[in-house]
């Protein structure tokens, strides 16, 4: 006991000596909660149009003068030929041209029918969409201002209700999956490429020859890695409820329990890495490769699993970071109990065990 | 001129002496530029639908055939009371419930107007605004459409509509992956770049081999230079393979010129790479190199505009991305590729990109020194 103790605390100087890299696992999720809470939203906004109005009447005019009064749109200038259309596009300042074609309010009143044509660059096809979305409304809007007083029969009203995130802000599905994120990184890069570390300068050895038990030198390499990202796990939670104003619903020893859960299994998995690899840039390349990115991608938080391709989907469940993304969704954002998240927390449980039974095999005390 | 060729030689030795390495460099790019556009599919379509019906009615059928024939949703339950369709939303087996009321048909006859109630799993807020407008859009239609049926005869439309027509430049058929392609390619270009040359200098500085280095008379940027041309033609190399499946596996040919692409790319690698080197300069050990050349990449990705469009940003956040490197290569990669873009267009881009080149290599040159 003695032994793993003191073994800890030289861990844990090797770690709180090395100042860069402590301030970066730090500075990191903080950043990246300023940046996804503060800067980045799916929302469209102030998107720059153009107007080419070859009606300038009044119904032209009061259409754009709606648009220009949304948030949504900001109008650039307006212009009236053909080409600067395409060259405002090429140039990337403009997402959108509206068109009024000429005799567009003598159509609409004489008519009763006129055409307003927009161009949207679907270089980027979600904004295309939305922004064309946005644009009919006001249109239909305007229009419904005209017919005002005539009222339309058989109307069919839908009340929409956005659950657990009324005004769709992106943090609640980012946190949880930050919580996955950086917690993976620092269990499995930090402890992948600390041990390969050892071995790749040689002082692994002298640790071999040591009277340790090899399972003392490995859980004092793990244990500091362990605290750090409980510390690390528990400042996100802080400033997401602080700073971003983000309730826990759920419980939080639940939480803190999961997420210990999920820490071993990283830790297990960075052992891994460890064993099968011999320096640290191969040890680097593979966690980046074998964890960060799939757990980027796969784990539903930046990209939505259902709409992947079958065989990905297959993928994504052997990637752990998944789970522990659907139980922190579900106790912090939806507030659900254990009885709803008992089965994604056996899965992680197995899958440490099978990393760590892995881990443990592989693991050598001689050197080849 | 003759040290720097061995330099050079030196260099080129070291990457290709170590193959582990080296297949990373070259397949990394090729397996991520085929996985991550297949997974990074923001198209929202698969929305699953929980229906709670109180109606049964002919109206409410003939709705929820017209929503499923959409192809932008799938029933995954029908369900008798919002609860049941609540927990299905919980357990995350529905996305979306629409609620009809219970004697819809005959109150929509009687009264002429009913109302409708949809809930939304906002969790995700792309997903759920977009799901949200589709289903109200198929809703309108039918409504539309039910109007038309139920009115006999005003063939003659009386009140004034406006049809809005859309058409959709540079990607008629809305397709995702012609958005996300050459963003992650130019993703890659970076990380490999940054990452590569972060790590390099720091790994003579770990094992001691600077210091042979550092007590021949081989000058300051001659070093560098040696360490920086290596990685430079691996980037442009990383860009032909990832320009062929761009080609190949996607089918995307680029509208615009591609010397034009190479060109600037060939700039910006000096950019990332000069980056990496600075990163070098300052660290000490390889594990830190990484860590802090990570730190930069990720937020420099957030904020680069792949996945989340830097108009929408607040103002602060739109100045913080114009020192953003990946910003430009970004912007740059899909207008040249997709729309054309000339370089005309783009010269703000390359004089930028250009700019970050001198700053970035010139502070890694006066901060390394050759003695400790």
């Amino acid at each position: 006991m003695k032994q793993l103790l003191s073994f800890i605390k030289k861990e844990f100087a090797h770690v709180l000596r090395d100042r860069k890299t402590l301030l970066i696992l730090f500075g990191l999720p903080i950043v990246q909660i300023i940046i996804f809470g503060f800067a980045l939203t799916n929302e469209v906004k102030n998107a720059k149009i153009i107007v080419m109005d070859e009606a300038k009447d009044i119904a032209s005019q009061e259409i754009i003068s709606k648009v220009s009064a949304s948030n949504y749109f900001e109008i650039e200038k307006s212009i009236l030929s053909q080409q600067q259309i395409e060259e405002s596009f090429k140039k990337g300042i403009i997402k959108m041209v509206l068109v009024f074609p000429s005799g567009f309010n003598n159509d609409l009143m004489h008519m009763q029918k006129a055409q307003v044509q927009v161009i949207a660059d679907a270089s980027d096809p979600n904004t295309a969409n939305t922004l064309t979305n946005y644009l009919s409304a006001i249109i239909m809007d305007y229009q419904q201002m005209l017919n005002k007083g005539t009222s339309l029969p058989y109307r069919i009203t839908t009340e929409t209700r956005m659950l657990y995130n009324p005004q769709l802000k992106g943090v609640q599905n980012f946190v949880p999956g930050l919580m996955a994120l950086v917690l993976m990184l620092v269990c499995v890069m930090m402890t992948a490429i600390s041990i390969v570390k050892e071995k790749e300068l040689g002082t692994m050895e002298i640790l071999l020859v040591s009277p340790l038990k090899p399972i003392i030198v490995i859980l004092s390499k793990v244990i500091p890695y362990l605290v750090l990202s409980v510390v690390n796990g528990v400042i996100i939670l802080l400033l997401s409820v602080f700073l971003l104003g983000l309730p826990i619903r759920g419980s939080i020893p639940l939480l803190l329990l999961e997420s210990v859960l999920f820490i071993i299994t990283s830790l297990s998995l960075g052992l891994l890495i460890s064993m099968a690899t011999e320096t640290q840039q191969a040890a680097m390349l593979v966690s980046v490769m074998g964890m960060l990115l799939p757990t980027m991608l796969f784990s539903g938080f930046m990209f939505p699993i259902e709409n992947m391709p079958l065989l990905l989907q297959v993928i994504s469940n052997v990637v752990p970071a998944k789970w522990y993304y659907i139980i922190v969704k579900s106790i912090m954002i939806k507030g659900l109990g254990f009885s709803s998240i008992w089965k994604e927390s056996i899965i992680l449980g197995i899958m440490t065990l099978v990393l760590t039974v892995a881990s443990l095999k592989k693991f050598k005390i001689r050197l080849a | 001129m003759r040290t720097l060729k061995f330099l050079l030689q030196k260099e080129f030795l070291q990457i290709f002496r170590n193959k582990s390495i080296l297949v990373m460099i070259l397949v990394m790019p090729v397996i991520q530029l085929i996985i991550l556009p297949l997974a990074a599919n923001y198209e929202v379509k698969n929305i699953n639908l929980c229906v709670v019906d109180h109606d049964h009615s002919r109206a409410s059928q003939e709705l929820l055939s017209k929503i499923t024939a959409s192809g932008y949703f799938k029933l995954a339950g029908y369900t008798s009371s919002y609860d049941e369709a609540f927990k299905l939303i919980e357990m995350d087996r529905a996305d979306l419930l629409l609620e009809i009321p219970q004697g819809f048909e005959g109150k929509l006859i009687r009264f002429n107007e009913q109302k409708l109630f949809t809930a939304i799993n906002a969790i995700n807020g792309i997903k759920a605004g977009l799901g949200g407008a589709y289903l109200i859009n198929i809703i309108k239609d039918y409504n539309t459409n039910l109007r038309s049926d139920w009115i006999q005869h005003p063939r003659v439309n009386q009140l004034p509509t406006i049809e809005v027509t859309a058409s959709n430049w540079f990607n008629p058929l809305m397709n995702y992956r012609l958005f996300m392609v050459p963003g992650i390619l130019a993703l890659l270009i970076t990380m490999i770049g940054a990452f590569l040359s972060s790590m390099n200098i720091v790994r003579e500085k770990e094992i001691g081999t600077i210091e042979q280095i550092n007590v021949t008379p081989i000058k300051k940027y001659h070093f560098l230079m040696g360490k920086l041309i290596p990685f430079w033609i691996l980037g442009l190399v990383v860009l032909t393979i990832g320009l062929l499946v761009t080609r190949f596996v996607y089918g995307i040919i680029p509208q615009g010129s591609i010397l034009l692409l190479y060109g600037f790319v060939a700039v910006y690698q000096l950019a990332v790479l000069g980056l990496g080197l600075l990163i070098s300069t300052y660290s000490d050990t390889q594990q830190q190199a990484m860590f802090v050349a990570f730190f930069f990449i990720m937020i420099f990705i957030l904020m680069g505009g792949l996945f989340t469009s830097i108009d929408s940003m607040p103002e602060w956040a739109q100045v913080v991305t114009r020192f953003n490197p990946i910003r430009y290569i970004i912007d740059v990669m899909r207008m040249v590729v997709l729309k054309g873009s000339g370089f005309s267009d783009i010269r703000v881009h390359f004089a930028t990109v250009f700019l970050f080149a001198i700053v970035l290599n010139g502070w890694a040159i006066l901060n390394y020194s050759k003695t400790s």
